[in-house]
């Protein structure tokens, strides 16, 4: 299968893999494996936790938290959806995250490119106040920008978020492909130059293209950043048909805090969509993250 | 000829823009709230208030507190350091079936904050399975109300933080392993050196500048992205135990409605991450110095 294709092989695989280096019936195999193991049960615990208390009831769960059920329920699901809360949220989180990651993408691109390929000198000094600005703390920025949002009327909207999440996401995104266009063969934009191509031109026909890999990252990324996203969606989203995904699952865990089945379906539905990126998405994942830590 | 110079500010210019509205004035802001008792009301006008907002919470037993947690949340990082360090030596020996463990290994790095804190603190409960596994194994006496008792809450939320971050440590370590040059490796395994020496000797001197990265990269975490775990999985309680400096700046501002408290903390809270900010700075540059 293709996909599995992608799964199986990231940023580590495009290195050529020696052979194994300790033979696998060495005696300390044995160990090795087990302690492999011992870290992804640990990981995998509530995966499993949720997995297999959303099919049972919650008489069930009282007297059997672990084992998977003896009798498997679906109603506990369907009453999760009931509703349609959960259905509101995961739209609002949908069009949030698709909205700021798009917006965000296009800006970081267009800044990316005289950064690396026009010979702009404010362009070092500019990557350098961007990878400052990554990790201020959201929250100190919050402070005065709720009482920006507030004067402009614009609590509650989702245009205030996607504005605020995109600013927010800017410096790691403008970073990233600023870094990958750097790599881009000058050959080929000088080609597009002489051949009479305008920059816009140049930009969207022969950067963008070669730069596929690299925008594939920045989105993946970005989007589990703002789907996971909590501080911002509570201070600006606090109507309840507005609210994110994330934050509507605090709201429920404690609206069904004594029915822990029910908090778990739907905890369980909220993982699903994040756990399908991840296992599609992957290798980009592990590049974008990693992308910080080997260059600049 | 003129206009090829405007172009890269052209460009340029809708980054300049968001970046400005929600980075640099918000910034501005902050500082300016920080010296002033902000009212917000017609009825209730903002005044300078010098540096009483900072002397206020320098004698606030509630930020002491928040910062001392800060101060203990950096404890998870030698264990995120050396855990991970272990796990990328050994998934990057392959065994069978290596890549499966690296994909689980990092997948709590990829789920949610309020996910994962509203499971684990349903198994941390009093009947919750951690505890019924004390008490399946003998140990009983280890049970614990974990996220209900003031000594226990925040190593709890310790271990949550742990448990999540850990993957992208592993992941870093095995992504720098790979451009490692095999032939260090092949020597000292013809000499005849054994698992732990080639550890010590070779992968962990290797993995130095991307552990010194994420040793830091984890220390500004645990000084400002923490806020979630604690929101979802203790509200800042029981008694105050575990709320953190961000956690503090949430409540001032939009509990208490002081502004200008929770401005002149985040001014506090923005330095002491400058100076982190800086050391990342200074080993990215001695790190690819000496790549060079």
């Amino acid at each position: 299968m293709p996909s599995n294709e992608v799964v199986a092989s990231d940023a580590a695989a495009q290195v050529v893999m020696p052979r194994r280096r300790w033979r696998s019936r060495t005696p300390g195999s044995l160990a090795r494996h087990l302690v492999l193991l011992v870290f992804v049960a640990l990981a995998l615990v509530p995966v499993y936790f949720m997995l297999v208390n959303a099919f049972k009831t919650n008489t069930e769960y009282t007297g059997n938290q672990l084992a998977p059920p003896h009798d498997l329920v679906l109603s506990t699901l369907h009453d999760s959806l009931a509703g349609g809360d959960l259905f509101r949220w995961m739209l609002n989180s949908m069009l949030i995250t698709a909205a700021s990651v798009l917006i965000s993408t296009s800006v970081a691109a267009l800044a990316a490119y005289p950064i690396s390929l026009m010979n702009w000198r404010p362009g070092g000094l500019l990557l350098s106040v961007l990878i400052a600005l990554m990790v201020v703390p959201p929250i100190v920025l919050v402070i005065p920008l709720f009482q920006m949002v507030v004067n402009a009327h614009q609590l509650n909207t989702y245009q205030s978020v996607i504005v605020i999440y995109t600013g927010l996401m800017l410096p790691f995104s403008t970073f990233l492909l600023a870094t990958f266009f750097a790599g881009v063969p000058r050959s080929l934009v000088e080609a597009a130059r002489i051949d009479g191509a305008g920059t816009l031109r140049t930009l969207l026909l022969i950067v963008l293209p070669l730069a596929r890999p690299a925008l594939v990252t920045v989105i993946v990324v970005q989007a589990l950043w703002v789907w996971n996203e909590v501080l911002i969606a509570i201070i600006f989203l606090q109507q309840s048909n507005l609210r994110t995904l994330m934050v509507g699952l605090t709201v429920f865990s404690s609206r069904y805090h004594l029915n822990v089945p029910i908090v778990m379906a739907g905890m369980l539905v909220a993982t699903v969509p994040m756990l399908a990126l991840y296992l599609v998405g992957q290798r980009s994942f592990v590049r974008g993250l990693t992308a910080g830590a080997t260059k600049g | 000829m003129k206009s090829s110079r405007l172009v890269p500010w052209l460009y340029t210019l809708p980054l300049f823009a968001l970046v400005g509205a929600v980075f640099a004035y918000p910034l501005a802001q902050l500082v300016r709230y920080s010296l002033e008792n902000v009212g917000g009301s017609p009825y209730l006008p903002t005044t300078f208030a010098g540096t009483s907002n900072f002397r206020y919470i320098a004698s606030d037993s509630l930020f002491q507190t928040a910062i001392k947690n800060n101060l203990k949340l950096f404890l998870c990082v030698p264990v995120l350091v050396a855990v991970s360090v272990l796990l990328a030596a050994l998934i990057f020996d392959r065994p069978r079936g290596w890549k499966v463990y690296r994909t689980v290994i990092f997948l709590p790095y990829v789920l949610s904050i309020p996910v994962v804190g509203v499971v684990w603190g349903y198994m941390f409960r009093l009947n919750g399975v951690v505890n019924s596994g004390f008490r399946s194994f003998g140990l009983g006496f280890a049970a614990q109300d974990w996220l209900g008792s003031t000594s226990w809450a925040l190593p709890t939320i310790m271990f949550v933080i742990i448990w999540k971050e850990l993957g992208f440590g592993v992941i870093l370590c095995v992504a720098r392993l790979t451009s490692v040059d095999e032939q260090l490796f092949e020597a000292a395994r013809v000499d005849g050196a054994r698992w732990w020496r080639v550890f010590r000797h070779i992968t962990v001197p290797q993995l130095a500048p991307t552990l010194l990265f994420y040793a830091i990269v984890e220390l500004i975490t645990m000084l400002s992205w923490v806020f979630a775990y604690v929101y979802v999985m203790t509200l800042g309680g029981p008694q105050n135990s575990t709320v953190v400096t961000e956690y503090y700046i949430y409540e001032a501002v939009f509990q208490n409605n002081t502004i200008g408290v929770g401005a002149a903390a985040g001014v506090i809270l923005l330095a002491i991450v400058s100076v982190f900010i800086g050391l990342r700075f200074w080993i990215t540059r001695t790190a690819s110095l000496a790549f060079e």
